[in-house]
């Protein structure tokens, strides 16, 4: 917050052309330090894949992305603007909840546990952001939700509650409740963690399929498998540091620190 | 296993065990002679105890009969269920801002609504009914203009503006409200914090998600204390004696004043308690299956709705035509 220095213009991203730069964020929880400046950029159309063992920071990192974590230090630019903080006359103000809001709209987040809304039925999920946050006119949200559904190959379950899915089902709809905002990132904190190993494979084809449309993806996961064939970067995170990243070829193959080698033994 | 099977056993238990393949279970039903006894015990007192007070010369069954319907009676419950359901009705309101203050980052909204609540749960109700009674006493007027000025809209007599009735009224309303708005933030804690997150994720500002997501699944959690809280309420209306709005309980007094048959008008009362409280329980039960939609498997068919079916199978009422539904998740 107050880390956050005024002088500094927010420039470098579209120097780079990067889709979203993270510099040198910072994170704590009271006394410990869950994120020790990560510095890092993704490109439009880039898949990234996070790794690293529980605690390196890899979930918080994602969720500073999209705000629903503050950061302590550092900053984070999404399509060229700071996430959660806008800049005015050269400097910088908290965002209200307004504009917090309309940032997250353009960022989609699918999460380990679903978070499906349970009272609403599949179809409606996916229909609720569309009509309640963009007002887009409910036939119209209809329409494309059923789109979507097709596209994660759950038409037949339009009308089904989330309890009555399967957990891979469940976060194929996620997938398409997250896709109806249109967003130009979607964030996946560990998207098939929560599964049992036979559904895990409907919910990456979904996400294989994304990435073979351009989506730009940032995947926290455990599948290496998934990692080397889909993703263009991979990061290897562990206490708070990237500690290695580059391409799959390099950081999955060829690791070259000894902590990417031990967590790659151990998964793998 | 089988090859236990009593040796003697009854034709019936011979047929299941021929019936049944060589590995199941074929047990005799473990019996509970007890359940038999204390059914018996207390069937016995009920039946007496009910004989005692249908053959007690000191209660006039005529009485309760005479005046169970009586018009000053049946005016007087319907004023008790008029009170019962606005006092529900604005208090949930109510109770439903104090909970969103309550749950605030507000430091102020978060103060004043434990100050509310802190109030009006710390005194007894029927001190707060008495107050609201009195207020003519504090307030002789009450004005609407701008305070410390002589400039003034309108100003009325407190007791021509705020009557018995509206008094009552006003102390139930606001004494319960304390109550409803701890059931209600109650529930909306119960709600998964990631369904805010989800909420925040996909843009959802803060009053779309606590109206679209947080309290319709909250509600499920939060009808079975409300329905608890109006019941209650409906009796809570009998304390309203004390400053004579005309409800039943008060008009029950009034004629036993008069005809001195006190227990027998108790009962009367009592027994449009009774009714009216059973009545009350029906709406939650539709309450909930409409809140609890989407929760666990497919739902099972409502009383009326197994009435019908049953009425159907009979051929009392008409089969009813087969429903075309539309294929699930089809193009519209």
């Amino acid at each position: 917050m107050n880390a956050l220095t005024v002088t500094e213009p927010v420039l470098d991203a579209v120097q780079t052309g990067a889709l979203v730069q993270a510099r040198n964020v910072r994170k704590s929880y009271g006394h410990v330090e869950v994120l020790k400046g990560i510095t890092l950029s993704v490109k439009q159309g880039e898949v990234m894949c996070l790794l690293g063992p529980s605690g390196s920071g890899k979930s918080t990192f994602l969720r500073c992305i999209n705000h629903l974590e503050s950061i302590d230090g550092g900053r984070i630019i999404v399509d060229e603007e700071l996430v959660g903080y806008a800049q005015r006359h050269g400097r910088i103000y908290e965002m209200n909840a307004r504009e917090v809001s309309r940032q997250r709209s353009g960022i989609g987040m699918v999460f380990q546990r679903f978070n499906l809304f349970p009272h609403m039925t599949a179809l409606e999920n996916i229909m609720a952001a569309p009509v309640g946050v963009k007002k887009v006119e409910r036939n119209a949200a209809k329409t494309r939700a059923l789109e979507l559904l097709d596209r994660v190959g759950l038409s037949h379950v339009a009308q089904h509650y989330p309890a009555q899915l399967s957990g891979g089902q469940q976060q194929r709809v996620a997938i398409a409740r997250a896709l109806a905002m249109e967003p130009q990132l979607l964030l996946f904190d560990e998207p098939t963690s929560a599964l049992d190993p036979e559904l895990v494979g409907d919910v990456l084809e979904v996400m294989r399929q994304l990435a073979a449309d351009g989506m730009t993806m940032i995947v926290v996961t455990h599948e290496i498998g998934f990692a080397r064939s889909v993703a263009d970067t991979v990061v290897f995170m562990d206490g708070g540091v990237v500690v290695e990243a580059g391409p799959p070829a390099e950081v999955l193959d060829d690791p070259q620190n000894p902590r990417t080698v031990a967590f790659l033994n151990s998964v793998m | 296993m089988s090859s236990a099977a009593p040796t003697a056993p009854t034709s019936r238990r011979a047929a299941a065990v021929a019936s049944a393949p060589d590995d199941d279970v074929v047990a005799i039903p473990l019996r509970h002679p007890w359940r038999w006894v204390v059914a018996t015990v207390l069937g016995l007192s009920l039946v007496w105890l009910i004989y005692s007070m249908w053959t007690n010369p000191n209660i006039s069954h005529q009485t309760v009969t005479k005046y169970l319907f009586n018009p000053r009676i049946v005016n007087g419950v319907l004023l008790s269920i008029l009170i019962t359901v606005i006092a529900m009705l604005v208090s949930t309101v109510l109770g439903v801002f104090l909970a969103i203050m309550r749950l605030a980052h507000n430091p102020v909204m978060n103060f004043f609504a434990w100050l509310y609540v802190w109030v009006f749960r710390g005194t007894p109700l029927l001190i707060q009914i008495v107050f609201w009674g009195y207020l003519g006493l504090l307030y002789q007027q009450i004005t609407l203009g701008v305070p410390f000025t002589d400039f003034t809209v309108f100003s009325v007599d407190t007791n021509t503006l705020v009557p018995a009735f509206t008094a009552g009224l006003l102390a139930l309303t606001l004494n319960q409200a304390a109550y409803s708005a701890e059931i209600i933030r109650g529930g909306m804690l119960s709600v998964d914090p990631g369904q805010t997150e989800a909420a925040a994720s996909l843009g959802m500002s803060p009053a779309y998600t606590l109206f679209k997501v947080i309290l319709p699944q909250a509600t499920r959690v939060i009808i079975p204390p409300m329905g608890n809280e109006t019941i209650s309420m409906l009796k809570q209306t009998s304390l309203l004696s004390v400053i004579a709005v005309l409800e039943v309980y008060t008009v029950a007094t009034q004629i036993s004043s008069q005809n001195l048959r006190q227990v027998e008008l108790l009962l009367v009362v009592s027994c449009w308690y009774l009714f009216l409280t059973s009545v009350l329980s029906v709406p939650q039960y539709y309450l909930e299956r409409h809140f609890g939609r989407g929760n666990g498997a497919a739902q099972a068919p409502t009383p009326l709705g197994r009435l019908a079916a049953l009425l159907r199978r009979a051929g009392v009422l008409k089969a009813r035509p087969a429903v075309v539904r539309p294929t699930e998740g089809g193009q519209p």
